[in-house]
């Protein structure tokens, strides 16, 4: 019975592996476009040699460095956590350091800069306007009684591993823009904060250390807010670090639609039943 | 301009959405009663329009299907443009529409029922 699971376990696992193609060069398509110098949107094609191990950003920047200096191209830490290579490979929002060009098919990759951002350069984009709506749903922890001036009164605000489980899945969020370039509203409102700045509400929202609750509502709760998602699930889909902007929004719409039930509330009457 | 939160205009959205669902499921079952063509004889209809619980049925459907289409036409028109102008004309049209056709097909029901008018 035992060897029956494992055996449906590793044909499921060899079904979902992604397929890997071994060559020796790729064709790099960049888009290319300086709108500020008057120069117009083109593609350059560039060949790259390539191994087994190589990423979609080794492979820019091998080409920055021996084919053509003036790429423009944002990058940082190269290992999936600064956010910052953010770009559109093959047509799907991915993050360079993190993308094989192995995985992808076809010896031409098509790099462009992210959709749904105000373009700057090549492969470079804004991201004012989506750090803007980052900001606006106060993404960090409010909480008066937490008097850090005075340290008499510093205490610690005890979180039990089913609590921090409520929210974990959404701190590993690493703005790196890919979900809101990925969102199908984004593209036609601009005032919608997006996937990312909605899942990081809901994010501080269910932290039980976080006593703004109401405000952050009020906040995502607005003409243009929540309740513009269509649901399209595409910022999950692209998310490289699993944070599943789609199921914060939900949750946060159930909260917001009552069906959810404040577990914050009943915890606060819960500590005040004993306390009296 | 905002009368009610835009959860609670949701919330009214869903609702008005499920409850349609439901009453335009009776409004078709009570076709299949008789013979689908024969039920659209004018005799037949009029004896519908007569009929208080199929008149409150039809009356709710109305109602249901109104505020629900046209706040999702207000979602739709909502989403092509954003200026507190667009906005705000965009709220006031589509509750006026609502309400106009809400209205009409309210003047068509008390007619056809013969009580009024």
């Amino acid at each position: 019975m035992t060897e029956q699971i494992i055996e449906k376990i590793e044909k499921i696992e060899k079904k979902h592996e992604k397929k890997e193609t071994v060559r020796s060069s790729i064709v790099l398509k960049v888009y290319r476009a300086n709108r500020r110098a008057g120069e117009s949107v083109h593609y350059n094609s560039i060949e790259v040699p390539v191994q087994r191990w190589t990423t979609v950003l080794d492979a820019l920047l091998y080409a920055k460095a021996y084919k053509d200096k003036s790429i423009g191209i944002r990058y940082s830490c190269r290992m999936a956590s600064c956010g910052s290579c953010g770009m559109k490979i093959n047509g799907i929002p991915r993050l360079a350091c993190y993308t094989k060009v192995s995985e992808l098919e076809g010896s031409t990759i098509t790099v462009e800069p992210l959709a749904n951002f105000p373009h700057i350069r090549d492969l470079v984009t804004d991201f004012s306007q989506f750090f803007s709506h980052h900001r606006d749903v106060r993404p960090y922890i409010q909480n008066d009684e937490a008097d850090i001036k005075d340290r008499a009164k510093l205490s610690e605000f005890m979180q039990s591993p089913e609590d921090l489980d409520k929210f974990l899945q959404f701190s590993y969020c690493i703005k790196c823009g890919l979900c809101y370039s990925a969102c199908p509203t984004v593209a036609t409102d601009t005032k919608f904060p997006g996937p990312q700045a909605l899942s990081q509400a809901y994010r501080y929202f269910i932290d039980n250390r976080d006593a703004a609750g109401k405000e952050r509502e009020n906040i995502v709760d607005d003409r243009h807010g929540i309740w513009r998602c269509h649901f399209a699930g595409s910022c999950s889909s692209v998310c490289p670090k699993g944070v599943d902007p789609a199921l914060g929004i939900q949750l946060l719409r159930g909260h917001l639609l009552g069906f959810s039930k404040n577990e914050k509330k009943v915890a606060d009457l819960r500590e005040r039943s004993k306390r009296d | 301009m905002t009368m009610l939160r835009e959860s609670q205009i949701m919330k009214i959205h869903y609702i008005t959405g499920i409850a349609a669902l439901f009453v335009v499921a009776v409004h078709i079952l009570m076709r299949l009663i008789i013979p689908f063509s024969l039920s659209l004889e004018y005799e037949n209809v009029i004896a519908n329009y007569h009929n208080i619980p199929y008149v409150l049925l039809l009356e709710s459907i109305l109602v249901l299907i109104a505020i629900h289409g046209f706040n999702g036409l207000r979602i739709i028109l909502l989403e092509l443009r954003q200026s507190k102008a667009w906005e705000d004309s965009v709220t006031i049209l589509t509750i006026v529409a609502m309400m106009a056709v809400i209205a009409y097909g309210t003047r068509t029901i008390i007619v056809a029922n013969g009580s009024g008018f």
